[in-house]
């Protein structure tokens, strides 16, 4: 018997990974700001096969009801999973009109997740079984001049997620990093950007990396070999590109 | 909610549309957005889902279901859900939707806009015979209309104009489970195909076509009949894509001859049996994605007529000019249709209905002038979800409930906001 809670759950990027877990009878704890969306899209997981479905309140920016989320979802028995799809990503010039907005970035990429996460991580160790999935970028593979802030977010979730492997995966609990490249979601409609995937492959994508206990994914997966060139292109050059 | 610009076509792709598109996810985005015509997956050959040089909003986001009543088998899902999802969904469980068109990408806003039929037509009517309510977004605000109302008329077959459609609840139909059982026989010429379609019990029945016989295997084909199963049956998860657009002679005339020649004796003489997945069955090109670029960049025009069965000799009349002509693909389909219709401006009608493809080049455009010509003579009719090249005139004249459909349109959308490249190109609204 399977449990996620999902962080995020209303995000675009989430919601056809919650149809599949719902389709093969899942339990799914759906978190997230908007009581409104995700009540919708709960009736829908119900619809499409989940075991049960529980909508939850969740801020990355407030932590308070963390260890009541946690008390709820740890009741389920058998193994209990997490997926973390938060993150928020303004525009590089309203951060540069409004530094403060690097908080929020920081919030909902890393500090609230991994809040969460440090929380729920030994209930899923005593259980020796499971699954985190979290959601990095790609913009976290290195600083660019577009969205350095958010990719700095990003990286730092990808660094906390590197040592919850270290540490998680001796008790039996596997931690998948995620790097989504673009992905046809709303915070990306209306933007013209390459290799664009959709939602639903990166669905697909994750659900065998987890089958497979893959430690990081590119999806679409060029964006493997994508950043592995740019890592390479040395600083001094690399300072003076745009794009 | 931002106004993004988007070059975007219709299935066929010879008419295409740039402007601005806007994909809301909630409905108070979508209540927000000054008023445009909807489009779904886009799934109407022609202009239907076409706002050139205005906007358009993107429903395919609108694809949560809403609620599921197992006593009545009532489902009520968003208008961007699709077909083909919710057949995946409900089969195993016992359910189907009660009418689905040859495509699960369809959308519950579009398969309502074109009151649209499926291969179990003469049984069970069209997609709007099943729709008990439907949502309507007029003016920012939500109108709920029933079965009995001319808005409800308005709306089934009504192309989008009686409001924007957000949710709407179908009566499902119990199946047995997600399998098809499909047996397929050769109709060797045209009297035989008609008879097989004619004698036709089964549930589900379609005739593919083989457009390009001519002489005594004029109206040569395969009949398929299914029914639902339950049980076990391999399915294969890879769909394919076609990855660029064609060269144009990909669907040349001896390519397709060749094609058509097998297509007819993969199925042996005798007929067979086979068990297929139930999207297999109802939904057979779905599995290669994009498809349509195997016409090339200049796209394709589907001509499909419904004649009345007295006036199966003028059908048979289009084949032979089909045939003669070499410019057939190998997508053709004939079909007995019953008589159930559910709007103002419905296709269906008693009779025989045959759909082909068409390369998009002059000579196809002028054969399908000429067919268009012989469906009107025969007092048959057009269908709007996939004409790209009828005259208004004639074409309007094939619907004799359109001065209904235009006074309650004028009613719901004063405005004229929601107005399409379809409905602009043919005069509907104002004729």
């Amino acid at each position: 018997m399977e449990s996620w809670i999902i962080l995020g759950a209303t995000s675009g990027m989430a919601r056809p990974l919650l149809r599949q877990l719902a389709a093969n009878g899942a339990a799914l704890y759906l978190a997230g700001r908007n009581a409104t969306a995700l009540a919708e899209l709960a009736e829908d997981c119900r619809l499409r096969g989940a075991r049960a479905v529980h909508a939850l309140p969740f801020d990355t920016r407030d932590h308070s009801n963390y260890p009541a989320l946690i008390a709820q979802f740890t009741q389920e028995d058998g193994t209990l999973n997490a997926a973390v799809f938060t993150g928020t990503m303004p525009e590089q010039s309203q951060i540069d009109a409004d530094p403060a907005l690097i908080e929020g970035v920081m919030a909902d990429s890393y500090t609230g997740p991994a809040t969460f996460l440090q929380q729920l991580l030994p209930h899923m160790e005593a259980r020796g079984t499971g699954t985190i999935v979290g959601i990095g970028s790609v913009a976290g593979d290195r600083g660019r001049l577009g969205n350095y802030c958010y990719g700095a977010a990003k990286a730092a979730f990808a660094t906390y997620l590197s040592g919850l492997r270290n540490r998680a995966g001796r008790k039996g609990v596997h931690v998948l990093t995620v790097k989504p490249g673009p992905v046809d979601t709303p915070m990306t409609y209306g933007m013209k950007m390459p290799f664009m995937t959709s939602p639903e492959a990166v669905a697909n994508d994750i659900l065998k990396a987890v089958r497979k206990r893959r430690n990081t994914l590119y999806t679409a997966p060029i964006w493997r070999v994508i950043m592995t060139v740019i890592r390479l292109i040395p600083e001094p050059v690399f300072k003076k590109m745009s794009f | 909610m931002s106004w993004t610009p988007t070059d975007y076509a219709g299935w066929g792709r010879a008419l295409r549309a740039s402007g601005e598109v806007a994909r809301p996810e909630q409905l108070h985005a979508l209540a927000a957005l000054d008023a445009a015509p909807a489009m779904g997956m886009r799934r109407s050959y022609g202009d239907a889902a076409l706002n050139n040089g205005g906007r358009a909003i993107d429903m395919s986001r609108f694809d949560r279901l809403i609620g599921f009543d197992a006593e009545s088998g009532i489902l009520e899902a968003e208008a961007g859900a699709r077909i083909g999802d919710i057949a995946a969904t409900f089969a195993p469980r016992g359910w189907l939707p009660a009418v689905m068109p040859g495509t699960g990408f369809a959308t519950i806003g579009g398969c309502i806009a074109q009151d649209v039929h499926g291969k179990n037509h003469h049984h069970m009517g069209s997609f709007g015979q099943h729709v008990t309510e439907i949502t309507l977004l007029q003016n920012g605000a939500e109108t709920v209309t029933t079965p009995g109302s001319a808005l409800f008329e308005a709306t089934l077959g009504g192309l989008g104009q009686s409001g924007v459609i957000t949710r709407a609840k179908i009566r499902m139909i119990p199946c047995k489970g997600d399998v098809m059982f499909v047996t397929e026989r050769r109709a060797r010429g045209w009297d035989e195909h008609l008879a097989f379609l004619d004698a036709s019990t089964a549930s589900y029945t379609v005739g593919w076509i083989d457009a390009t016989a001519r002489g005594a295997s004029l109206g040569r084909g395969i009949v398929e009949e299914g029914e639902t199963g339950a049980g076990i049956v391999r399915v294969s998860p890879k769909s394919r894509a076609v990855p660029m657009d064609a060269p144009h002679f990909a669907l040349a005339k001896p390519i397709v001859k060749a094609f058509n020649q097998a297509y007819y004796h993969r199925v042996p003489a005798r007929g067979r049996t086979v068990v297929k997945p139930l999207a297999e069955f109802f939904f057979p090109l779905d599995k290669i994605h994009d498809w349509n670029r195997l016409y090339g960049k200049r796209g394709f025009h589907q001509f499909q007529c419904v004649v009345p069965l007295a006036s199966a000799p003028a059908l048979r009349a289009m084949l032979e000019e089909i045939a003669a002509s070499g410019l057939a693909s190998p997508l053709a389909v004939l079909k007995r249709m019953g008589a159930g219709r559910a709007g103002y401006l419905s296709f269906p009608m008693e009779g025989y209905t045959l759909a082909i493809d068409f390369p998009n080049r002059a000579p196809a455009r002028a054969l399908i002038k000429r067919l268009e010509a012989m469906t009107a003579a025969a007092e048959g009719r057009l269908y709007f979800a996939k004409d790209s090249l009828a005259e208004g005139a004639q074409i309007r004249a094939m619907y004799p409930d359109l001065p209904k459909w235009q006074a309650e349109v004028a009613k719901a959308d004063p405005d004229a906001a929601l107005t399409t490249d379809l409905v602009r190109r043919l005069n509907l609204r104002s004729a």
